[in-house]
């Protein structure tokens, strides 16, 4: 390379940046259709990274030009893979808008703490049981570790 | 606390993905498949384009999943979606250029939607781009003309008579005796547009029912109703 | 690769780059949809500069044009179609008074 600039290393540096921006977004933010945007720059990331590996130095699109002197092609498969992981992309993303489109018209909200708080009340109402409001509990499933005897009247609430 | 920890996540999947990508050969791609396909595949599919031959020929159950994927999430959209249909006064009406616009395209994009199809064994394109092109299509007089409802009976029919003619044209290669979805009737005539046996049979389909889906997943998402 | 394309390189992964931060930093929310189809906009460039006309091709089409588009719709069915004249106020990844329009 008589270039300045390795292509190599800004062609990665992209598509990882595009990957972690993207995760990054999909973590920290707690707009959820900023969620779907930064799912959208996630896959454009994970889409370059998939074509970089089919890459090859001097060689031409993977269209058949002349039967008698094949050039060297870049490889096709990554391609074909990426071809249909775009449109599969669309599609959840428009599954995902219209997932948003519901919980607006249901929580009135599209924050994601409070969506989820909206959300696990309504649950815990239609089951009849009062909510565990507290802060220090996971929202999930998961459950919490065991009491120790002797703390048992500590904790309060709802401890046998 | 909980950006830090975000950061801290995305700072740490940067550097390993880093990591990792430093130590690919750039340039040279690992994988012997590719080049023993180019080899092959005109002889095989009679496909100029070689990615067509890759989606179609080589791993064309691959996209009968990807088919089936998209066409349940469109479904599921659909169904979290609802029949809500607005009244349509409360739609803002389109411009004369818009109006004009959509009118005129239209049949100009179809017929770019459905070259693209036919042409995709012989140059870049395809079902897909091709698809969304008919879609494209389809959804631009329902933004001028924001009473006008598209037909999706029609669509979910277009839809399905497509995804099972792609599945058929895989079962009569079986009749064959060959293998599901095996490019059949491979003639001699590399780059005609009449060539490569089924593969712009297969496109056609995989057209057809993208832009059904897309289109009718997009008429549903401009009815919903917007919240005041 | 030529001298030219490096270069080219060097300015769409520039831009990309920029675009994807400005997604999740920009608060109006028109203006982060119009950000991630620059993205795919810049994707598509260097497809085509990866020699993969194909993905290149469906990418413009999809990426480009129904993705911003679907965006878009939603936008307008979510209720956050707000063209304001303070648009550029930037915020750390959009919270506190976001939650008034939602």
């Amino acid at each position: 390379m008589t270039s300045v600039f390795d292509p190599e290393l800004i062609l990665y540096t992209t598509a990882i940046g595009l990957i972690t921006i993207g995760l990054a977004g999909v973590v920290m933010s707690s707009h959820l259709f900023r969620m779907v945007l930064a799912l959208v720059i996630a896959e454009a990331g994970a889409n370059l990274m998939l074509v970089l590996a089919g890459y090859r130095w001097d060689a031409v699109a993977p269209i058949l030009t002349s039967l008698s002197e094949p050039a060297a092609m870049v490889d096709p498969v990554p391609q074909a893979l990426v071809l249909t992981a775009i449109v599969i992309g669309v599609g959840i993303q428009a599954l995902a808008v219209s997932l948003l489109i519901r919980i607006r018209q249901r929580y009135a909200t599209l924050d994601r703490k409070e969506a989820a708080e909206r959300m696990d009340s309504e649950i815990a109402a239609s089951m009849g049981a009062a909510r565990d409001v507290s802060q220090d509990a996971p929202l999930g499933e998961r459950p919490l570790p065991p009491i120790p005897a002797d703390q048992v009247n500590m904790r309060g609430g709802d401890a046998p | 606390m909980g950006n830090l920890t975000g950061l801290l996540f995305a700072g740490g999947l940067g550097f390993m993905l880093l990591t990792l990508a430093g130590g690919l050969d750039f340039g040279t791609p690992p994988m012997l498949v590719g080049s023993e396909i180019q080899a092959h595949a005109p002889q095989q599919t009679g496909a100029v384009n070689i990615v067509t031959s890759v989606v179609l020929g080589y791993r064309a159950i691959d996209t009968l999943g990807e088919l089936s994927i998209l066409f349940a999430a469109a479904v599921s959209a659909g169904l979290i979606l609802g029949r809500r249909h607005t009244t349509a006064g409360t739609q803002t009406k389109g411009g004369f250029i818009l109006y004009t616009g959509g009118s005129l395209l239209f049949p100009l994009m179809m017929t770019i939607g459905f070259y693209i199809i036919f042409h995709g064994h012989l140059t870049p394109g395809g079902g897909f781009q091709g698809g969304v092109i008919l879609a494209a299509a389809f959804f631009l007089p329902l933004l001028a003309r924001p009473g006008a409802r598209l037909h999706h009976k029609t669509l979910s029919l277009i839809e399905g008579f497509a995804g099972a003619s792609f599945i058929l044209v895989g079962l009569l290669a079986m009749m064959e005796g060959k293998a599901f979805l095996q490019p059949l009737l491979v003639q001699d005539t590399l780059g005609q547009l009449i060539s490569a046996g089924t593969l712009p049979l297969l496109y056609l389909a995989v057209g057809l029912k993208v832009g059904a889906e897309l289109a009718s997943l997009l008429s549903r998402l401009i009815q919903t109703e917007a919240p005041q | 690769m030529s001298d030219i394309e490096v270069w080219i390189l060097l300015l769409l992964a520039l831009m990309m780059l920029c675009a994807a931060v400005m997604v999740l930093l920009v608060k109006n929310h028109i203006a982060a949809v119009a950000a991630a189809s620059v993205v795919s906009l810049g994707l598509a460039l260097l497809f085509v500069i990866m020699r993969a006309p194909d993905v290149a091709m469906t990418e413009a089409a999809v990426g480009v044009g129904l993705s911003s588009l679907i965006l878009a719709l939603a936008l307008r069915r979510l209720g956050l179609w707000k063209v304001d004249s303070e648009q550029v106020k930037y915020i750390l990844l959009s919270h506190g008074g976001e939650n008034k329009d939602g």
